[in-house]
């Protein structure tokens, strides 16, 4: 929660002002023997930081019989009879006699009601060592970490008992749901997935351009596009773009759904979550970012091509016969092939997040927060463990 | 002003002025081509607990959103302390929502924030005052409105309804508000706490001198709490007053309410 500090500053103004009007007071008067304190004005929660002064500076003196005098008092609310109380249990707890004069009707109901209500010990707030503290965070994020391994297990572990049961029961597969949400994924994704490419080839090309350009190299630009788009850049842009765009909204569907109790609902109905709710996503999702690669990549390489063209005089003709010749189909399947495999991983990080979220709206907003960051983290380390392999195999 | 006062029996009979915490006058709200209140005028008194009935969809929480600022009206006055809000300075309309109080029918408390924090939200904000003192006050409203103190530290997805109301009125109470807005206070709690939540309103009118404008359609809590309860029809407010007054009111839809068998059974 976030309230505005110039808000605050400026209210706390009017308040000082409002309160020089007519202000609440305590005067001490009397001697050894009987002791009269006099409270007067209004005694509301308004003048609560006049009243807390005027409390901490009260001296009463030793007397064993205080008179608390409560007739001038034009004002008295909750927060001043409590006050009125606690001051009257503090001068009984060293051992005098408070005596209440001067009290009018409606003040006499209120102060009743408050004198039910007993002083709690006031603990003030205390933190642990900061070395425990970083213990004890570790230890947390640790359980957290097996906690997440174990759900993500749970649900590979669901998914692929729904697609062999597929051949028993195919009503499982919940086809019109995986159309919806390959519809939302996928075909909405397209146009900025493919715009973002487009700029991003356009952007490799005039780069890679002007510096083998020096080395009057720039026909070498086809092949540097070529294979970084087709290898790595389409890819690794595409599942980016769908972490940010279908991972936050699964978290934030499911995350709302939990919080709603509509995740309930469907298990009292005898539904499984995983089955009705996180294996479409998943699979529209597995489906969907091949398709967005592939597209991504032809955007990529027509704006790398258009760039080639108007700025280093690469016509499309030489173009395309040098791209023949630079990249081959193992190339474009070295990217798509990884496609599935990211999905499967923002999928899958999405709806565990997704599925943490607890009651609060703040919950909700960390949980999507994390789905995104954890999913881009894990789709560049998922590319770096296949380029390894890609390597060692000899692609 | 679009409708002149010509009809008494909304406003209050005495004609006193001083006694009118709130008036709304010619009111007028409505979303896209649909009117939902027209020329609507209301009073209501200092101290009293005015109840707000109506079928669905009549505009009670639309009302009730209107006076408090928070759906836009196309005409008409809303006067609350005596101050207009819709032409108020910032500053006079911070005066005056700093002395009402509003129980929204979820509760709408900060999820974010357990009970104790969620009540001292308010004082915290608009005041300045020690932690001890912010401490001991929010724990004295937890039990002023019927929660334990083993309340205060839970977050509202960790209370049962019947406590999020309580919690969210004692959030309400915080400053000592001299006007508290509930709407469906009772809805959803079980006859019981629906009766000690009454028993609740009725003690804090007493201690605290509250103004109580109620949105409800619990019978019981209208027989036995309220002051005088309007009936909400037609876009207006179609009568305000006591129940005996209502019950001799023809009109269909209130003597299908106060009359009906429902309310007969409850004897």
């Amino acid at each position: 929660m976030a309230f505005g500090m110039a808000g605050k500053r400026r209210r706390k103004t009017v308040m000082t002002i409002h309160a020089a009007q007519d202000l609440p007071r305590l005067s001490v008067s009397g001697d050894a023997h009987t002791c009269r304190v006099v409270a007067e004005g209004p005694w509301t929660i308004f003048h609560s930081e006049v009243l807390e002064a005027a409390l901490a500076d009260l001296a009463v003196p030793p007397a064993a019989k205080v008179i608390l005098d409560l007739s001038r008092l034009n004002g008295l609310d909750t927060a001043g009879a409590w006050l009125l109380h606690r001051l009257q249990a503090e001068l009984e707890f060293q051992g005098r006699r408070v005596i209440i004069t001067g009290l009018e009707g409606s003040y006499r109901a209120l102060l009743s009601e408050v004198e039910q209500h007993h002083p709690p010990e006031w603990v003030p707030e205390r933190h642990p060592l900061s070395l425990v503290r970083l213990l004890e965070m570790t230890g947390r994020q640790v359980v957290e970490v097996c906690k997440d391994a174990v759900a993500v297990l749970h649900i590979v572990g669901s998914m692929v008992t729904v697609l062999s049961g597929v051949f028993v029961r195919p009503r499982c597969l919940r086809l019109k749901s995986v159309a919806n949400q390959f519809d939302r994924s996928c075909i909405g994704a397209v146009p900025i997935v493919m715009l973002m490419s487009f700029l991003i080839g356009a952007i490799i090309s005039q780069q890679g351009g002007f510096y083998l350009k020096q080395f009057g190299a720039d026909i070498y630009v086809v092949d540097l596009a070529g294979v970084l788009v087709l290898r790595e850049i389409g890819v690794i842009l595409t599942a980016i773009m769908v972490a940010g765009r279908s991972g936050s909204a699964f978290t934030a569907e499911l995350g709302s759904m939990k919080m709603r109790e509509e995740i309930d609902a469907l298990h009292v109905i005898g539904l499984h979550v995983t089955e009705v709710l996180v294996i479409p996503r998943l699979l529209a999702l597995i489906l969907a970012l091949p398709v967005l690669t592939f597209l991504s990549d032809l955007a990529a390489l027509f704006g790398a091509g258009l760039v080639s063209w108007v700025y280093l005089d690469i016509p499309p003709r030489v173009f395309i016969d040098l791209m023949q010749v630079a990249v081959s189909t193992d190339t474009l399947l070295v990217g798509l092939v990884k496609a599935p495999f990211m999905a499967l991983i923002i999928g899958l990080v999405a709806c565990v997040e997704g599925m943490k979220v607890s009651g609060s709206a703040e919950s909700l907003g960390r949980h999507t927060t994390l789905s995104v960051v954890k999913a881009i983290f894990m789709v560049i380390v998922v590319d770096g463990l296949f380029a390894i392999f890609f390597s060692s195999i000899g692609i | 002003m679009a409708n002149p006062l010509n009809d008494p029996l909304t406003k209050a009979p005495h004609g006193d002025d001083d006694d009118v915490i709130l008036r709304a006058r010619g009111v007028t709200v409505g979303f896209g081509p649909v009117l939902v209140l027209k020329d609507l005028d209301l009073d209501v008194r200092k101290r009293e607990i005015l109840g707000f009935v109506g079928g669905s969809g009549t505009g009670k929480s639309v009302l009730m959103r209107a006076v408090l600022g928070l759906t836009p009206r196309r005409a008409g006055s809303i006067e609350v302390f005596g101050v207009n809000l819709q032409d108020a300075a910032p500053e006079e309309r911070l005066a005056v929502e700093r002395r009402w109080g509003v129980l929204f029918q979820q509760g709408a408390l900060f999820s974010s924030l357990n009970v104790r924090q969620n009540i001292q939200v308010p004082m915290r904000e608009h005041m300045r005052m020690s932690e001890r003192l912010m401490d001991e006050l929010a724990l004295l409203k937890l039990e002023m409105v019927g929660l334990p103190r083993s309340a205060a530290e839970k977050f509202p997805s960790e209370l049962s309804g019947g406590m999020i109301k309580r919690a969210s009125l004692a959030r309400s109470l915080a400053l000592d508000p001299e006007l508290v807005f509930l709407d469906e206070p009772t809805a959803g709690l079980d006859p019981i706490g629906a009766a000690s939540f009454d028993a609740l309103i009725l003690k804090l009118r007493e201690t605290l001198g509250l103004t109580v404008y109620m949105v409800t359609h619990d019978l019981d809590s209208l027989h036995s709490i309220c002051d005088r309860v309007a009936v909400l029809g037609d876009k207006k407010v179609l009568r305000a007053g006591t129940i005996e007054e209502l019950m001799r009111f023809d009109n269909a839809w209130v003597q299908s309410y106060f009359n009906g068998e429902r309310a007969l059974r409850r004897v």
